[in-house]
């Protein structure tokens, strides 16, 4: 125990030296903290217009709850919001922004380490420490309220870890009991203060849904410090959140112990989720952990990359959730974000290059068609082979050879016809052209010679061979063919059907 | 705080019901690892029941169960959609899906919230002291008659369906080629929640119906093994919870001093979980408790069978001697630490009152005649084991004694006659002692 925290001592210098060691992707990361520290900067002069509002986005009409007569347009609102003219709109957009930074980058770990609803239940188990610390301390001061969440928070997690380890109890139970338990706690608590009748309990539902409308100077700037401690966490454990995300037991190996990384993950996670309580609420600051780092998955497959990009979708769901809110009236804040960020995700899944899911039905669809077209072709061989070669093949012969249907066939030729592999001699009649006939060669042959290997080495039975070999026949690279020509073959020219002329001829 | 059956009767009924309609599902969610659907559907109906207020214009049932199975549906549609084609884990797929349409629910009600009677604070925790008081003049507050209608569908939907729901929740391929179409069972099921979720929304509201899908079928899992007695167990941990959360609601607070009652639905939860602990200290197999004393009851066993087997040892070196084993020798051979002193020296105590051993500390430890004879069985499992280790896994002679020791312990009757036979009676351990036989009384 006692060398695991001197290694942990140690870790400072071991990572300023590979810094400046290397690394240019911690340049990115150096330059990010920068860039946060002066949007940070950003609120603090606001300070001192404090005091004089000037009427302009909802929020000011949600924090006064005045509704201002002439009522401006929203298109005029939106324009106010994205220009960040006013002070409230300013520092609300600036603290989502930063959280949604926050909760993006730690939610990648947290999300790769398969602990995405973990936040879940963490989440509701702030709310006891919320009620707790306002029953105990009798003030609504944000630092006091928010180490009462942090406690209960931690609690519920260990709770999760505790009672995962019970053979009967599975992780999906652990958090459901300690999300709804420490919820219904947080409620009993909650009911108590309120019958108690102190006049000063008004403000604990926003911890429930969020009060992003009404973020302070204060509120910003702790989530700015969060923001800050967050991506310094990431930037300085990004070795051990890597090496633990991917494989723990290598982790182990490597010195570092999945347990203390996880732990300080977790209170990570914990700080974002305590900080998000104030802008979007408990229910909805999971959405922030998970959608930004899963939207960002999508696209990459770097992990540096994926922090990157998931931190940015969190700010930009953030910045364009609250700019929407403070446009038009009754949009609470921390739901537009989710929206935004919701959107965001599908936006991925659809469109992403290489995993997302129209990329991903394109490339099999392309994969059908390339596929289609080689068993015409093949099928066209097989025809010619029993015919003479050269001879143009009758429509009637190619039609049994596979099961397709005459519409489909017709299809399949025109497509070859217009790429030239072979052309119709009459109305019910076809013949290969050159290059057709080197392709079809090719395909044909790569079948025959799976299906010779699989008789001669897998010992499969012959009458067993044709299906395997008829997906594999479009995918056979050419070295593992001349591997497969030396193994099998004694002369270059097509060996023939191991079916026999009768299996050819079917 | 005073007890009026014309009210806290109707609330504790209202309890019972939800708790029991919840639970009875909840036993199904739980056992097929789906817990967390109940939580992601329980938040995702939000935006059905807008809707459905929003084209309806009313609160009346019908509607909000429609929008509910709908939207129960589709998120579970969606939550496999993204799993399968986006190949996003199930969690964080259950993740996306509920946040955003739990926002898309929380922005319409805000939409309409000058229209119609809808809380989106009611939808978290219910209202459940509101119900007697929504039966005018009497009669059967409408709530109850729809959480009975609820229940009854529950209770008819576990009863018809039972062995389909049984087969495919542990087997999903055996169900399948049983005819039964797992998938229809996983989407029925689905529907069965989110209809009860939203049955539930006005007495325990949206997340507290999370403790009741769960909990109480985690305490039924922890005390039994089998499916119809889990689920009996589960619907009395449900109406204990529902009970005790009402009661300790009412007077909980003034027990510890304070002037105020709590809120039911909430406290409902915290019995559960209360519940839970209790289950988790004390169930007989799964229980801290019983864990701790199996462990305990086993370590005592060895720590006994290990002296049993050095007294033995002690006698067979010194042949004729007859001398007592010192007791300080037993100390420093079975074992050192505090605890494993401490077992020694009551298994000591223990042993002397089993007659197994006798002498006491001032004379030392000699075998007894009942001593004797487990002692030869436990060393004729030893000697036994290291020959088939020797015999069978090729073991060079020195790595036989550990494993033996380990397994000694364990050698059942039955595997002792199998062993001796399958080895052709060997007298002799691969280290050249003897192999006792046991004395035939």
């Amino acid at each position: 125990m006692a060398r695991r925290w001197i290694d942990i001592l140690n870790c400072p210098t071991r990572w300023a030296q590979s810094l400046s060691r290397k690394s240019h992707s911690s340049a990115f990361w150096v330059g990010l903290v920068l860039c946060l520290g002066i949007t940070f900067s950003l609120v603090r002069p606001c300070n001192a217009d404090q005091g004089e509002p000037t009427s302009a986005t909802h929020f000011d009409n949600a924090h006064t709850g005045s509704q201002a007569d002439g009522q401006p347009s929203t298109s005029h609102l939106l324009i106010r919001a994205l220009t960040l003219r006013d002070h409230r709109t300013r520092v609300v957009v600036i603290g989502t922004t930063l959280l949604g930074i926050a909760a993006g980058v730690i939610g990648t770990f947290a999300y790769l380490r398969k602990r995405a609803m973990m936040g879940d239940a963490l989440s509701h188990a702030t709310l006891p420490g919320v009620a707790g610390a306002f029953m105990i301390m009798g003030t609504k001061n944000l630092p006091v309220l928010l180490t009462g969440a942090a406690a209960t928070g931690v609690l519920g997690v260990l709770c999760v870890a505790g009672l995962r380890r019970i053979p009967r109890i599975k992780e999906d139970a652990a958090i459901g009991i300690v999300l709804s338990v420490f919820f219904g706690i947080g409620m009993v608590l909650m009911s108590l203060v309120q019958e108690m009748n102190t006049g000063q309990e008004a403000g604990l539902n926003t911890f429930i849904y969020g009060k992003a409308a009404a973020l302070l100077v204060q509120d910003a700037q702790i989530i700015g410090g969060v923001t800050l401690l967050v991506l310094l966490g990431a930037v300085l454990l990004f070795k051990e959140f890597r090496a633990v995300c991917f494989d723990s037991s290598f982790a182990a190996s490597q010195g570092i112990s999945p347990t203390w990384v996880d732990f300080l993950m977790m209170g990570l996670v914990v700080l974002t989720t305590v900080v998000g309580l104030q802008a979007v609420g408990l229910i909805l600051v999971v959405a922030l952990l998970i959608i930004p780092s899963a939207a960002a998955r999508f696209w990459t497959d770097h992990l540096v990359v994926m922090t990157l990009l998931a931190g940015l979708i969190g700010a930009v769901s953030g910045w364009i959730g609250s700019t929407i809110s403070a446009s038009a009236p009754r949009l609470p804040t921390g739901a537009i974000i989710v929206i935004v960020a919701g959107c965001l995700f599908f936006g991925s899944m659809l469109f992403a290059p290489h995993r997302g899911v129209i990329a991903s039905l394109a490339r099999r669809w392309s994969i059908a068609r390339k596929v289609a077209l080689q068993h015409l072709l093949r099928a066209l061989a097989e025809c010619e082979e029993l015919a003479d070669r050269g001879k143009t093949i009758p429509l009637e012969m190619v039609l049994p050879k596979r099961s397709w249907s005459a519409a489909q066939l017709r299809r399949l030729i025109q497509r070859a016809t217009r790429l030239a592999l072979l052309e119709r001699s009459s109305s019910s009649s076809l013949q290969l052209t050159t290059a057709g006939r080197i392709d079809a060669e090719r395909i044909l042959r790569n079948h025959r010679l799976w299906e010779m290997y699989l008789i001669k080495y897998a010992d499969i039975a012959p009458s067993h061979v044709d299906r395997d070999a008829d997906e594999i026949e479009h995918i056979l690279p050419v070295p593992l063919v001349q591997e497969l020509e030396r193994a099998l073959l004694d002369s270059e020219a097509t060996p023939p059907s191991p079916h026999g002329e009768e299996g050819a001829a079917r | 705080m005073t007890w009026d059956w014309a009210l806290d009767g109707w609330i504790i009924l209202a309890g019972v019901l939800s708790a029991t309609s919840c639970a009875l599902l909840g036993n199904y969610l739980v056992l097929r690892k789906m817990s967390l659907m109940g939580d992601a559907i329980s938040h995702a109906v939000l935006p059905g029941l807008a809707i459905a207020f929003i084209l309806s214009n009313s609160r009346s049932a019908w509607p909000m169960f429609m929008g509910a199975v709908i939207v129960g549906v589709f998120t579970a549609l969606m939550i496999e959609a993204i799993n399968r084609y986006g190949k996003v884990e199930t969690g964080a797929a259950m993740g996306v899906v509920f946040s955003t349409l739990f926002a898309i629910g929380l922005v319409l009600i805000r939409q309409v919230a000058d229209h119609v009677d809808l809380d989106p604070g009611c939808v978290l925790y219910g209202n459940i002291v509101q119900i007697p008081l929504d039966a005018f003049g009497g009669g059967i507050p409408p709530a109850i008659t729809n959480l009975a209608v609820v229940l009854a569908l529950n209770a008819a939907f576990v009863a018809l369906l039972y062995k389909e729901l049984k087969i495919s929740s542990f087997d999903p391929e055996l169900a399948t080629t049983q005819g039964i179409n797992a998938s229809w069972m996983h989407y029925a099921l689905m529907i069965m929640t989110a209809v009860t979720t939203v049955a539930n929304f006005e007495v325990v509201g949206s997340i507290l119906v999370i403790a009741m899908l769960i909990v109480p079928p985690v305490v039924a899992h922890l005390l039994t093994d089998r499916l119809g007695a889990m689920i009996a167990l589960s619907l009395v941990v449900a109406i204990s919870a529902a009970m005790g959360g009402h009661v300790l609601a009412l007077f909980g607070p003034g027990w510890i001093g304070l002037d105020a009652t709590a809120n039911t639905s909430a406290m409902m939860a915290v019995v559960a979980g209360m519940l839970l602990a209790l289950a988790l200290l004390f169930s007989p197999h799964h229980g801290l408790i019983g864990r701790a004393y199996h462990r305990w009851a086993l370590a005592q066993r060895i720590v006994q069978q290990d002296i049993l087997g050095l007294l033995y040892r002690w006698h067979e070196m010194r042949p004729g001697e007859n001398q007592p084993l010192p007791r300080e020798h037993v100390l420093e051979a079975v074992g050192d630490g505090a605890l494993a002193r401490w077992a020694i020296r009551s298994l000591l105590r223990r042993c002397h009152v089993e007659s197994r051993i006798v002498g006491g500390c001032e004379r030392g430890l000699e075998l007894s005649k009942e001593g004797r004879a487990a002692a030869t069985q436990l060393i004729r499992s030893h000697r036994l084991w290291e020959v088939y280790l020797a015999k069978h896994f090729n073991l060079p002679p020195d790595h036989l004694h550990e494993p033996a020791e380990r397994m000694e312990h364990f050698i059942t009757d039955e595997l002792h006659e199998q062993l001796a036979h399958d080895l052709t009676m060997p007298s002799h351990d691969p280290h050249g002692r003897s192999i006792p036989e046991p004395d035939n009384p």
